[in-house]
């Protein structure tokens, strides 16, 4: 028997190790979802030109920085000492996920703005401007022309900024060696794999094109699938690795969180919108909200149940 | 190179809070707030006890995560290896708090993150830090590491001593004397 009795009356740190509330999985849920769209929709745009596109995905780009706005508001919230925000803005330090993270997300909302106005048509740009002020009207036309020759360029950008962000939603935790559920390289690319099927499958919540839905349908399965396999190595690695991390894998297998994660992150977040999604591909049936639901209610679980197990 | 650290001499220790208490005095912390505490270890099954009684506060590690981990600077390193939080510069990320291998820190209800700074401004006029001046049992022990003839040096030879989760790999500067 070892009995370990600590007397440290501060209210702040004890008994729970608990940091981050809802914010921080609600602002990596969001900011995957951000990255998930970037990627999508710079990669679909690429396979079709404008006038191909249907109104819904040629407006939907802007669905990021909206995403991300929302996701870095949950994270300032969270900010203990909001006055001082700007700091991240001070500093560059490549030892910190955080920092550099806080970078590419200043780079994500030109490109991101940019790509958006590219997608647009003449009429749509028509209708945009109806709701901006002068200045910012004629800035939008201006914009637009200078990206739609650049549209290419742009893509590639929102791209590369996607993944980067998907994978720093992951590393910000994963860096942190201190908490053992957190201290795996795969949650970099399982975060990025989350957020790709998490982007898909809120752009299939729209009034897409028939080809359009097809192709983002094909992307959210396969993303799924990577999802499952990455899950499985994340857990395998944990119970491959200390005493503290194969404890933390047993949260999950057996322990505290083992519920939450295999009902609502394994089966209602993937294996059942895979396999909603593959008989609606298969059987050509008119294809639900169901599915895309779920992958989203997926993506927030897994990310949820991850921070709290990493402060449990 | 100076090297700051501290040696808790568990032999000695009695877990009276002397330390705790001359800490939240000289730092004036806020009400309930502590930046080093006691961890009372009982091993054995009855009637087969033994009991250790550690004196514990951040370990201003060598090899720091929180220093690497915050984003814009705050937690840094300063004389003699002693980690710092500059108020001025912390968001209160906590991004440290996530790193820290011993929960050493805790929110300062001003906004920013707090801990031990081995009394620093005490350090730099050649005075030990609080909880040692305090000791009514001389358990703690403050010095340079790096310097042979310092006490802290030579009873972390001549003694028997562990640090904290030695797996962190953070390179703690607090050891326990056994």
């Amino acid at each position: 028997m070892n009995e370990i009795d600590v007397i440290r009356t501060n209210h702040l740190v004890d008994p729970a190790l608990h940091i981050w509330g809802w914010e921080v999985p609600v602002y990596l849920f969001l900011g995957g979802l951000a990255a998930g769209v970037m990627i999508a929709t710079a990669l679909i745009a690429a396979a079709m030109p404008l006038r191909q596109r249907s109104a819904a995905l040629r407006w939907l780009p802007f669905a990021a920085p909206v995403a991300l706005s929302l996701g870095m508001g949950a994270l300032f919230l969270d900010l203990e000492h909001k006055a001082y925000v700007w700091r991240f803005y001070a500093a560059l330090r490549l030892t910190s996920p955080m920092s550099w993270g806080a970078w590419i997300l200043l780079g994500i909302y030109p490109a991101t703005l940019l790509l958006g106005l590219a997608s647009l048509t003449d009429q749509d740009l028509a209708r945009l401007q109806r709701f901006l002020p002068g200045p910012l009207s004629r800035w939008a036309a201006g914009a637009q022309s200078w990206a739609q020759h650049r549209e290419l360029g742009l893509r590639s950008v929102n791209v590369v900024l996607g993944l980067g962000l998907g994978v720093y939603t992951g590393v910000l935790l994963g860096a942190m060696g201190a908490r053992a559920v957190w201290n795996s390289a795969l949650l970099g690319p399982l975060f990025l794999t989350s957020g790709a099927s998490a982007g898909a499958a809120f752009l299939l919540l729209f009034r897409l094109a028939d080809h359009e839905r097809r192709e983002l349908a094909r992307w959210d399965r396969l993303a799924l699938l990577v999802e499952l396999g990455l899950i499985a190595l994340f857990l395998v690695g944990l119970l491959n690795g200390s005493a503290q991390a194969q404890a933390g894998a047993h949260q999950l297998l057996g322990g505290r969180f083992t519920a939450q994660f295999w009902a609502l992150v394994v089966v209602a977040g993937l294996a059942v919108p895979w396999f909603l999604a593959t008989f609606e591909a298969k059987k050509h049936s008119r294809p639900t909200m169901a599915a895309p639901l779920l992958v989203l209610v997926g993506g927030l679980s897994l990310r949820w149940i991850l921070v709290a197990a990493g402060q449990a | 190179m100076t090297r700051y650290a501290m040696a808790v001499d568990t032999v000695r220790c009695v877990g009276c809070s002397a330390c705790v208490l001359a800490c939240a005095e000289e730092n004036q912390l806020p009400e309930d707030a502590y930046r080093c505490w006691i961890t009372t270890e009982t091993r054995g099954k009855f009637p087969v006890l033994t009991q250790e009684i550690r004196s514990e506060r951040c370990n201003h590690c060598t090899d720091a995560p929180c220093v690497t981990a915050c984003p814009t600077g705050a937690s840094q390193v300063t004389i003699g290896g002693i980690v710092v939080v500059d108020h001025e510069m912390c968001t209160g990320c906590k991004a440290c708090m996530g790193a820290c291998p011993y929960d050493a820190r805790y929110v300062h209800p001003d906004g920013y993150i707090d801990k031990c700074t081995f009394c620093v401004h005490r350090v730099e006029r050649g005075l030990d830090p609080a909880c040692v001046a305090n000791c009514p049992t001389k358990a703690l022990i403050f010095g340079d590491l790096d310097d042979p003839k310092s006490p802290v040096a030579r009873l972390t030879v001549e003694r028997k001593s562990k640090v904290n989760k030695p797996e962190s790999g953070a390179d703690p500067n607090v050891v326990f004397l056994i």
